[in-house]
């Protein structure tokens, strides 16, 4: 049994620095951020020792893969959220293609109400754009929108929206409720059975290629699209440096377009597929080099607004296989923070404030999620993330709480390490550790019914 | 040698001796009997995902003629077609006590997730793996070279200075991958003639020559002529207008054979598309080695075989 607990519990994190730099004690009671200050004390509030941690607001990832429904041999919404909260998540967007797909109000409803259930993080359903991700008709986007999950990204990813007509309409029609089309940038016929990134690498090792143009003429076909019918854009997993090109044009043009980054295509290159280790087989490919440096540089100007992780468990089977049977996708909830320190805050491109807008504020914003997001301000939701930058480790199976093992990471050293999350107030990950589901799901109704 | 998975890893001594050893098994097909007993009581499973006859009766003979037990497994039409994965096909052989496997496959590296899986410890062979390497192939074909270019005295030698022209379907061709790196490791320099849709789109890694076409390249005189199949698939995806217009830019029909340098020697790794890529005339005359090929690609197989499979391979 959980064991009780009151809806008053509270917290007094000691000596965290926050993002700016400066060092605070944060109490969390009710569920807000309650003071911040140096010296705070409050009898019967648990202490955290804090020093040394950067608290950084509740991780908010606008792009997951949960699998549930359809495929919970590969990750359910529990399973998910618990990798999101062990990755210092309190928010994930759930993508639509699930089984049935989230295309209608019925099934994102369901999704949220898994979400709330487990209670490890806000889990927001994405909308499909067409029906069935088939790429045909519009799905109900208006009923999805109204409906108690309250949608406001739609997106058929894990296919592009190609049809230039089809993808008009969505950009049009959205903009009834504010919503935003989050694509996903692959011309349809120019990947047709790709494998790789198309250039030297993928001659050398006959693996068809997926070249830079079949994302690049997509999201240029769309910003000109966006700017025509006066809609707001946003460009899932960029992968190409041309893309950060097309990108800053736009935005300087002043189209409303806003574009993510996954960890992955921030760290790794292609030459990772040499051994044809299907780990490493994602779509987008991994890039070159100059595409990792160009994508880099684009998140540090703000060409690329956020980093979303596209969280994509699979079956151990599914990637115990030759490279062209395996499917695409790597799970990244877990290492996100760990690979964005690695890759963009060890070098200088971003300081911590920067990971706060990139992958807390901004996508948040992006996805009109109330309640997540916010500055660690007094009155803001307790939504909090304490990570230990000092800390390194060799990531390996320990480091996942989901379902799936199909990390690029494992047996990689990583820098820091999530030491504690606090979703509305209550922790779900604490000491490093994740918190039983039975406890956190306590959490969770106390809450609800507080 | 532990596995034959590439030729791109394999050094010029490397090759001399794989290649010095198959005129050792080619002495021996000259012989009353065909036979050596090298590799008795050794297990081969000739692991085809991908229909070849040829290529799997050559292996079969080449292990046959070691006296190996050769167990062929066609994976077309088996429990593999039906969904099996590789790793339980993999493990299956190993339980029942494969020395060494022979694998084509229709994806590119599966011969080597199945050498470091840890699935199966038996030598792994590359008997073609979608568009990457047929290292066996590349062998065979710089043998046939060594063997019109310098006849009984071929032991020992290299292919320093020889040029060869490759033409046609680059893109696709794991023939042409593995004859580049066997070729360029042996002294050779390596030219391809292609139309640009089918050349890769990015070959600035590849020690070789690049071009459009093969009027210049018949001009300049090579050593070596090899003309690449063209697979059906490839007519109906507009990597060329029609077939008439592809023998007509890339083909080497009789026009151009008879412009062709009198010694230079005419390949094609079969089997062929006559009167598409290469002209009858072509195929069949003194200077096409199309035939040697064929023989001289079990003497390679027995070589490659010996090597991983005799007693004295090393098992690091
Ligand atoms: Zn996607």
């Amino acid at each position: 049994m959980p064991k009780e607990r009151a809806d008053n519990v509270e917290y007094l994190i000691r000596g965290a620095t926050l993002p700016d730099g400066t060092r605070s004690d944060i109490l969390l009671a009710g569920g807000r951020v309650a003071e911040l200050g140096s010296g705070l004390s409050r009898a019967g509030a648990s202490p955290i020792d804090a020093d040394g941690l950067v608290a950084l607001p509740g991780l908010v990832d606008l792009h997951t893969h949960l699998r549930e429904p359809g495929s919970e041999q590969s990750e359910t919404v529990l399973t998910g959220s618990q990798a999101a909260a062990r990755g210092g998540f309190t928010s994930v967007f759930a993508m639509a293609n699930t089984s049935p797909v989230q295309d209608t109000a019925g099934v994102v409803e369901q999704v949220l109400a898994l979400g709330e259930q487990a209670g490890y993080v806000t889990v927001q359903p994405i909308g499909a754009v067409t029906v069935g991700l088939a790429g045909r008709q519009l799905a109900e986007l208006g009923a999805m929108a109204a409906s108690r999950a309250r949608v406001r990204v739609f997106s058929d990813d894990g296919s592009c929206v190609a049809d230039p007509l089809i993808m008009r309409r969505a950009l049009e029609y959205v903009k009834a409720f504010d919503g935003v089309i989050a694509q996903h940038a692959q011309d349809p016929r120019l990947t047709e059975k790709a494998q790789m990134n198309e250039g030297a690498l993928s001659a050398e090792l006959g693996l068809t290629g997926w070249p830079a143009v079949a994302e690049e003429s997509i999201i240029a076909r769309d910003v000109l699209l966006a700017e025509h019918v006066g809609s707001r854009l946003h460009v899932c997993h960029v992968s190409t440096a041309g893309s950060v090109d097309v990108i800053r044009w736009a935005k300087a043009r002043g189209i409303n377009v806003t574009a993510e980054v996954t960890p992955h295509h921030l760290l790794l290159t292609e030459e990772l597929v040499v051994g044809y280790d299907a780990r490493f087989k994602v779509n987008p490919p991994l890039r070159r080099r100059e595409d990792v440096e160009a994508l880099r540089a684009g998140l540090a100007d703000g060409t690329i607004d956020i980093v979303a992780t596209d969280h994509a468990p699979h079956p151990t089977e599914a990637k115990d296989c030759e490279w062209d049977a395996a499917a695409n996708g790597m799970v990244g909830l877990e290492s996100a923070l760990s690979v964005v320190h690695a890759s963009v805050v060890a070098n200088g491109h971003l300081d911590w404030a920067d990971v706060a807008r990139v992958l807390s504020h901004t996508p948040a914003r992006i996805g009109r999620l109330d309640g997540q997001g916010r500055r660690t301000e007094v009155g803001a939701p307790a939504e909090l993330t304490l990570y230990d930058p000092s800390a390194s480790r060799v990531f390996g199976t320990g480091d996942l709480s989901g379902k799936g093992v199909n990390s690029p990471y494992l047996a990689m050293t990583l820098p820091g390490r999530v030491q504690a999350t606090f979703h509305q107030g209550y922790p779900t990950v604490l000491d490093g550790a994740l918190l039983p589901a039975a406890e956190v799901a306590a959490a969770r109704s106390e809450v609800g019914h507080g | 040698m532990r596995h034959l998975l590439s030729t791109k890893t394999i050094s010029r001594d490397e090759a001399i001796v794989l290649l010095d050893i198959a005129e050792d098994m080619a002495d021996v097909a000259g012989r009353e009997v065909k036979k050596l007993p090298t590799l008795r009581g050794k297990t081969v499973v000739n692991l085809f995902f991908e229909d070849s006859t040829r290529t799997r009766i050559s292996f079969e003979a080449a292990a046959k003629r070691l006296s190996a037990d050769v167990i062929n497994f066609s994976a077309k039409g088996s429990s593999v077609s039906k969904g099996e994965s590789l790793k339980d096909t993999a493990q299956t052989l190993a339980a029942m006590g494969a020395d060494g496997v022979v694998i084509r496959h229709h994806a590119s590296g599966a011969p080597l997730v199945l050498a470091e899986s840890g699935w199966i410890d038996a030598g792994i062979i590359n008997a073609g793996d979608g568009t990457h390497e047929h290292p066996t192939q590349a062998l065979l074909d710089a043998f046939t070279i060594r063997r019109r270019l310098h006849g009984a005295a071929s032991r020992g030698r290299d292919l320093d200075g020889v040029t060869v022209t490759i033409v046609g379907d680059v893109l696709h061709s794991r023939v042409a991958r593995s004859n580049l790196w066997l070729l360029t490791t042996l002294g050779a320099q390596v030219g391809f003639v292609a139309p640009p849709t089918l050349l890769p789109a990015d070959t600035s890694a590849w020690p070789a020559t690049f071009g459009f076409d093969l009027d210049a390249a018949i001009d300049a005189g090579p050593d070596v002529i090899m003309m690449l199949r063209i697979q059906a698939e490839r007519m109906s995806a507009s990597f060329f207008p029609n077939p008439r217009e592809y023998a007509r830019g890339w083909g080497l029909d009789d026009e151009r054979f008879a412009r062709l340098r009198a010694d230079s020697i005419v390949m094609h790794p079969g089997p062929m598309n006559r009167g598409l890529e290469i002209s009858s005339a072509a195929a069949d005359s003194a200077r096409s080695t199309v035939l040697e090929q064929v023989a001289n690609g079990v003497s390679v197989r027995m070589a490659a075989l010996y090597l991983l499979l005799s007693g004295d391979r090393e098992d690091s």
